[in-house]
């Protein structure tokens, strides 16, 4: 069936869905044949905002490179950040203080909420709901305020350093974070009324862009598309790193493989990243926020490579180093790439209207595809 | 009393006294066009500020409030704005079509406006069949639609312009039928005649069930058929860019712009006559006293009042609901609105029949 529908005939629709479409969230360019309003494939063409980062990061240093994965995936570079800081420490053989860990992780699940609450939002336009973006912005501010205060930028945070964070929290840094809680708590359920109860909203999500969880693995699709699908691939809890082992939270798990299982995924993630906050916000230890590290870092001959879980899927950063002060070689591992490439598999045979949605609850972030 | 019924009469008999009937004729149809068009620009500016701003209240924000105070002359700026920008016509459109197609569009809209009553002797047209006049020009704005989509060269446009094809012919049965359930109560084609036979209650109360499900399905099937969402599958942003006037700049799309919130202004004023009894106020039964208070308000408030609610609602609609699909649309109307419509129809036709409406 779906053989049949990938090809294309005499009298098929192309149309070109971006570079420049509102509904691309970024630079992506689809070409979709269309048999009416029905989908026959989806070929993404990518390249648009290629800026060759990973060869950018060979002539810097390890302190420098890091910065460049912000503008990567731009809704999780603290996530990219850690993951680049991680890898790094691993060839340096440092122990970061406890301190640091506790900051990275609360810093994780706040990037986490504000990249899924920006998905939230935009999942809800995709689909034609204007007001939801709004309200998501509205939370997503305050943690952009709490960012600002103690990293001092808003988007592209540069706050990981490798042996730790790069200043310690802000004294107002607990405070607030509790007072966005204890918000965003009331808030989450005001989301399930005003989107996921809808009638429309469900009947546009159900039974759309079925991915099964055998062809989840074998497009290597990663994170809330994976365990929307019934694959649990949470890096949190499969290879614990920082503190995340000793903290208890819920892989979230959906078996349903549709639009709806993967949107209900990303709804409970928010729930659980709230719960992490809590247990960690009280119980940051005292101490030093960054190991003593060399003011030069030279990483020794070898080959390191670490993951996290960013808000998108896996993120995985692989060094091969020479032993100078700069990596030989730079290979990320991005979600969105694998994401994507199971859209044309998703889409077939859907419509117009489900195509946006799929990419909707894809969560794609096209820097973070491009690199 | 001075009502504005009598000042159309004193200007009626004053050019009477002075012309011959035929030059009086044409001079009271230049000042109708006229008010008409004055109505269009004023109606337009005001819709659009108002989507503009209960949008911003829903989604915490505030709205346009720069431009004059607190915001009202942004319309007005953004008219200026827009008449002053070129009209592009795109390579390989067709382009008598495609410069036809908003004038086609905006006419519809005017055209049906001629026997909607205003107020207590306001109406430019007591034609005996004005509901079927009504039902009849509003689906030739489809005409328009189609045309804007095929000339353009565009294939968003040409989806747009499909969808929208589909789904306004489709409607338009509901919105016919729910119409129909109020004449069959009233027996008369005539708009003045619907209104005066409300004049003891709105039909939406005194006839019972059926009249509150035919209203129901009226609201819903014109909010589909003038392209506002949930039904905006002909302009879906998020699918089509913006559906069939995506190639439209100027005053050009202004004018598809303008013919959307007049749509939805008519829409509601029909509903709102139909339904909530037009000009009447509201006269419960044979509480005299009440009703002598409710008469001392002016009957163009009510009327304002009542098509300004529902075209709230309308505009509620829009910033509350995801969008259907197209699938989902053309199901919603062929296998529940027009079977519910049908059956409710037979329903107030027994109603009417057995005399059981109040």
């Amino acid at each position: 069936m779906i053989e049949e529908l990938g090809t294309t005939e005499q009298g098929d629709l192309v149309i070109n869905l971006g570079p420049q479409h509102p509904s691309t969230h970024g630079v992506l360019h689809l070409v979709i044949t269309l048999s009416g309003e029905t989908i026959r494939k989806v070929e993404p063409h990518l390249g648009y905002i290629h800026r060759s980062i990973e060869k950018m990061c060979e002539s810097l240093s390890y302190r420098q490179f890091i910065y460049v994965t912000s503008r990567m995936d731009y809704l999780s570079s603290h996530i990219n950040n850690h993951g680049c800081a991680l890898c790094v420490e691993k060839g340096l053989q440092i122990e970061i203080p406890e301190r640091a860990k506790v900051i990275r992780v609360l810093m994780d699940e706040l990037t986490r909420l504000a990249s899924h609450q920006l998905w939230w939002g935009a999942m809800a336009m995709d689909v034609g709901a204007l007001t939801p973006f709004f309200h998501a912005f509205r939370e997503r501010e305050s943690i952009n305020d709490i960012m600002e205060e103690t990293c001092g930028a808003r988007l592209t945070m540069n706050y990981m350093v490798p042996g730790g964070v790069m200043a310690d929290i802000h004294p107002n840094f607990q405070k607030k974070v509790k007072e966005f809680v204890r918000y965003f708590n009331t808030k989450i359920d005001e989301y399930d009324e005003l989107v996921t109860d809808n009638i429309i909203f469900k009947s546009r999500m159900k039974g759309i862009g079925y991915l099964s969880p055998e062809s989840a693995v074998s497009y290597g699709c990663t994170g809330p598309t994976a365990r929307g699908s019934g694959v649990s691939c949470d890096i949190r809890k499969l290879y614990p790193y920082e503190v995340y082992g000793r903290v208890s939270f819920e892989e979230v798990i959906d078996g349903g493989g549709d639009c709806f299982a993967r949107y209900n995924v990303r709804m409970q993630e928010m729930r659980q990243s709230v719960s992490i906050i809590e247990q960690l916000i009280d119980n940051i230890p005292e101490g030093e926020f960054q190991a003593k590290t060399k003011a030069v870092l030279k990483l020794p001959k070898g080959e390191f490579y670490s993951r996290v879980e960013t808000a998108r899927g896996e993120f995985g950063v692989y060094i091969i180093s020479e032993g100078g002060t700069t990596p030989y070689r730079i290979k990320f591992r991005s979600p969105g790439f694998s994401n994507l490439s199971a859209l044309d598999h998703m889409a077939r045979g859907h419509k117009i209207g489900d195509l946006v949605a799929i990419m909707g609850t894809l969560d794609l972030v096209i820097p973070d595809i491009d690199r | 009393m001075l009502s504005i019924e009598n000042i159309t009469h004193s200007i009626d008999a004053w050019l009477n006294g002075k012309f011959s009937p035929t030059v009086v004729l044409l001079l009271e149809s230049v000042i109708v066009g006229l008010c008409v068009i004055g109505l269009f620009a004023v109606l337009g500016l005001v819709l659009v500020l108002m989507e503009r701003k209960v949008s911003a209240y829903m989604q915490v924000r505030l709205g346009p409030n720069r431009v004059g105070p607190a915001g009202t002359l942004q319309t007005v700026a953004d008219t200026l704005k827009l008449a002053m920008k070129e009209g592009l016509t795109p390579d390989g459109a067709d382009k008598l079509l495609f410069n036809l197609a908003p004038f086609l569009v905006i006419v519809v809209a005017m055209m049906i406006l001629a026997p909607v009553a205003f107020a207590k002797g306001i109406q430019i047209w007591d034609i005996n069949i004005g509901v079927l006049y009504i039902t009849a020009i509003s689906s030739l704005s489809v005409v328009g639609v189609l045309m804007a989509g095929w000339a353009s060269n565009n294939k968003y446009s040409l989806l747009g312009a499909m969808r929208s094809g589909a789904q306004i012919v489709s409607y338009e049965l509901s919105a016919g039928m729910s119409v129909i359930s109020i004449v069959v109560l009233t027996g008369s084609l005539r708009i003045s005649d619907i209104i005066t036979s409300q004049q003891d209650g709105w039909w939406l109360f005194k006839g019972h069930i059926p009249a509150m499900i035919s209203f129901i399905i009226f609201i819903i099937a014109v909010t589909a058929e003038t392209n506002r969402a949930p039904f905006d599958l002909a302009e879906a942003e998020s699918e089509l860019t913006a559906g069939f006037h995506t190639e439209y700049s100027g005053m050009r799309f202004a004018l598809f712009f303008l013919a959307e919130y007049v749509n939805v202004f008519i829409v509601c004023a029909i509903a709102a006559t139909l339904f909530l009894g037009g000009w009447m106020p509201l006269h419960i039964g044979h509480w005299a006293g009440f009703n002598r208070v409710m008469d001392y308000i002016p009957s163009s408030l009510w009327f304002m009042g009542k098509t300004f609610f529902l075209i709230f609602v309308i505009m509620w609609f829009r910033w509350t609901f995801p969008r259907l699909r197209i699938d989902q649309l053309l199901n919603l109307e062929w296998k529940y609105l027009l079977p519910m419509s049908m059956v409710n129809l037979l329903l107030m036709t027994v109603i009417s029949i057995e005399g059981w409406h109040f």
